[in-house]
């Protein structure tokens, strides 16, 4: 092959090994191209360039349930990709049992205020927003500070 | 009204109780979610970091009227002009605190010190008290 073909692909994965082995998962699906007749040119992890600014991220994914395959658009409030794409996989987890390998990441962008479809992340972009914290538990600094017998029941006004 | 007058907001004071911070203040610049919220304190070396309200304490201090997502800087400059960090220093919690602190790092000359100035102390007020008392008899 005088110019062999170039491909890239953004990898959400653990650790490089992961990250190379799922990058020949999702490319032999979409192009004609595995891991023996390739060769991989370069692995860089990505750092966002505004980590302590909040955005808010769309999430298109599909993934296996017991019963079939789905697609589906999740949004979550993250500083950052990774931490967004990681707060969908425990949050697919949680709410549908679907591991890592049942979850394939179509796209990540980053949704402006307006075009946020989710009510549960609308009602935290309103302007002067604000709200209390209704049940305070305080805990000790360490865990061995604990008393482990108190006079009075603790009082969860904040 | 309600009765919850420590609200989460931009331009509210919290006092970080765990981690390396823990024991300085700082000022809520950005709300993540109901969790979590973005927290700076230029004047009391505090970086900017998210921070989960696990980890932190709303105090009755608010900087009124701070944009969202300010910078260090410029929020340095509004904590100076409202004097937040007096303010706190001035409270009777930050006060407890800083008492709590001195009384846990002293050597026990200077309580033996402690001990001597109460004992003064003590001697005064008993005389006085017994003074007042044989009069009333």
């Amino acid at each position: 092959e005088p110019t062999p073909k170039l491909f890239r692909m953004r990898i959400f994965a653990p650790s490089e090994i992961v990250a190379k082995s799922r990058y020949w998962y999702f490319l032999s699906k979409l192009h004609k191209a595995k891991r023996a007749n390739g060769e991989i040119v370069s692995v860089n992890e990505i750092f966002v360039s505004d980590p302590l600014k909040v955005k808010n991220y769309g999430i298109w994914l599909r993934y296996d349930s017991r019963s079939g395959t789905h697609n589906m658009y999740k949004e979550y409030r993250e500083t950052t990709r990774a931490a967004a794409v990681e707060a969908c996989y425990q949050d697919m987890a949680a709410r549908h049992r679907a591991r890592f390998s049942s979850v394939q990441i179509i796209r990540v962008a980053t949704v402006k205020a307006s075009e946020v479809r989710r009510p549960y992340i609308q009602q935290l972009l309103q302007p002067k927003l604000k709200f209390p914290l209704p049940h305070r538990v305080q805990r000790p600094a360490k865990k061995a500070d604990r008393a482990l017998i108190i006079a009075k029941r603790p009082s969860t006004f904040y | 009204s309600s009765s919850f007058k420590r609200l989460v907001e931009v331009g509210r004071v919290v006092l970080i109780t765990h981690g390396c911070d823990a024991g300085k203040i700082a000022t809520i610049v950005d709300i993540v979610d109901h969790n979590r919220a973005i927290i700076d304190g230029p004047t009391t070396e505090v970086q900017r970091q998210v921070i989960s309200f696990k980890n932190v304490v709303l105090t009755d201090i608010v900087v009124k009227r701070l944009p969202r997502t300010i910078g260090s800087k410029a929020l340095a400059k509004f904590l100076e002009k409202e004097q937040v960090v007096e303010a706190w220093q001035k409270t009777a919690w930050a006060k407890k605190l800083e008492a709590r602190k001195r009384r846990s790092a002293m050597s026990d000359f200077d309580r033996f010190k402690l001990m001597r100035l109460k004992k003064q102390q003590r001697h005064i007020v008993d005389r006085q008290v017994a003074l007042i008392k044989k009069e009333r008899a």
